[in-house]
């Protein structure tokens, strides 16, 4: 597939691992923000063959994992409503609320269906006039157009039996969070490609100005990511911080204005929780007033509902760079894709997933 | 989550009011919304996230990545290497 295969070639990759080894002299911190190039980094054993002064570590880019157990509880308190049909994208049904997952509830005879595309939320609640259709809208920037779309639609079709329980993530404000606290190891970024699709990238500037850190928004094939750690590795080595743009075939300074309208339209920033890693100021999407009829925390009244995140899982920790998954102590063990205690094992982009589905736990199971 | 693929437009339609087309990725077509790319044009490839394209793919910004590594390719090629989705671990052993 063009777009895709060249970026896969190992001649490529040899190189730039070349070119990383020879540029390199001093330890240095990377995070990778997003899952899927978590994901990329282990599957392809990046992080093992990048020189041993390089340390990547695995950032909070998994919408999946951050979404707050409350939420879950909540969307699970909807879901188990008669009259409902619950819709949500396949990776949340199997993240363990305080009690249950939305499959149990579905083996409980509730109406839940996985969806690929928030549009298809949306017809059913064309076809089915005499049900209430509620959709989960999760997801960092990247998602955030396509749901937000979901709802303008509704609203200008007039659909009132339509709504979703938002729990949008901003991507920046937990990377400023990141950098804040006293225990912050990370000296460089490579940010989301995709979230920059969207959003551009000139929101980095200040960030990378103000904590003294490279941020390169990169691609998620090897070859991407490769060159994404060339280049902050690059900067830190020069003592240099700016934006390095590695995905330009993708992402602009300024992103997808068209998408940002229709963001801006109905979803407004707000406070919010992160699974692990606590509250984050001004670092979530939440429905404007103007939609509020199709806010189904509001409609259907669960707000209330809050929760209480279980002590043993520590994926609020990886999420911060802080642990990688072998450090969990039940990782492996109690703890797997089948029977997952946190989300970061649900989500096929989750670390500790990720981890175990390219064995990385072998050597953490020896200790 | 914030996966997100390439694939080429092959159909422009519209639908309920919406720009929608259909994408090709490498053989298995799939419908999309179109409302965030609208200068869109069919043979054009987008990036595609939950049903909506993203971004128009820019060829000339990807073409540049390469033209450093093109010898580098030719290379590769002489070599038998494919292009194709080789972990990067495997090669280390070749
Ligand atoms: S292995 Fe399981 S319990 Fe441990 S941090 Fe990961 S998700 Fe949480």
């Amino acid at each position: 597939m063009k777009y895709l295969d060249e970026y896969r070639n190992p001649e490529i990759a040899r190189q730039l691992l070349d070119k990383i080894r020879e540029t390199v002299t001093k330890p240095w911190v990377i995070m990778e923000i997003c899952g899927g190039q978590t994901n990329s980094i282990i599957k392809n054993g990046i992080d093992q063959l990048l020189p041993k002064e390089i340390e990547l570590v695995h950032g909070p880019g998994c919408p999946v994992c951050v979404t707050p157990l409350e939420m879950i509880d909540q969307a699970i308190s909807i879901a188990q409503r008669q009259n409902v049909i619950f819709t949500s994208f396949g990776d949340m049904l199997r993240v363990p609320g305080t009690e249950k997952d939305l499959l149990q509830v579905k083996s409980e005879g509730g109406d839940i269906r996985m969806v690929y595309s928030p549009l298809e939320a949306l017809k059913m609640a064309r076809e089915n006039p005499d049900k209430e259709v509620v959709f989960f809208a999760i997801g960092f920037e990247t998602t955030a157009p396509g749901n937000a779309m979901a709802l303008f639609q509704a609203a200008r079709e007039g659909l009132n039996n339509f709504s979703e329980v938002v729990s949008h993530v901003l991507v920046p404000p937990a990377m400023q969070a990141l950098l804040s606290s006293p225990d912050n190891r990370v000296q460089a970024y490579l940010a989301a490609g995709h979230v920059c699709t969207v959003m551009g990238y000139n929101e980095y500037f200040p960030i990378a100005e103000k904590y003294k850190v490279p941020i390169t928004p990169t691609g998620f094939e090897p070859v991407d990511i490769l060159q994404g750690i060339l280049s902050v590795v690059k900067q830190l080595e020069k003592g240099e911080y700016t934006v390095d743009n590695q995905y330009a075939r993708a992402v602009s300074a300024d992103g997808n204005p068209a998408a940002q309208k229709i963001i801006n339209e109905v979803y407004e920033i707000c406070d919010r929780k992160w699974r692990g890693i606590g509250e984050i100021p001004r670092s979530g999407m939440c429905i404007k007033e103007k939609y509020a009829a199709y806010d189904a925390s509001k409609k259907f009244n669960v707000s209330h509902i809050k929760a209480e995140e279980p002590q043993e899982c520590i994926s609020g920790l990886i999420l911060q760079g802080l642990k990688k998954p072998p450090e969990c102590p039940v990782f492996g063990k109690s703890c797997t894709p089948e029977h997952p205690l946190g989300a970061t094992m649900v989500s096929g982009e989750g670390a500790c997933a990720a981890y175990y589905r390219y064995q990385r736990f072998a050597d953490a199971l020896k200790k | 989550m914030c996966l997100a693929v390439p694939g080429k437009v092959v159909k422009i339609y519209e639908e309920g009011g919406l720009k929608m087309g259909e994408i090709d990725y490498s053989g298995t077509i799939n419908s999309v919304c179109l409302e965030y790319v609208p200068e869109v044009e069919t043979g054009q490839y987008v990036i595609v996230h939950a049903g909506f394209a993203i971004s128009i793919l820019d060829e000339k910004e990807a073409q540049k990545v390469f033209e450093t590594w093109d010898e580098a390719l030719d290379k590769a090629r002489e070599q038998g290497f494919t292009i194709e989705n080789n972990p990067l671990a495997d090669i280390n052993k070749k």
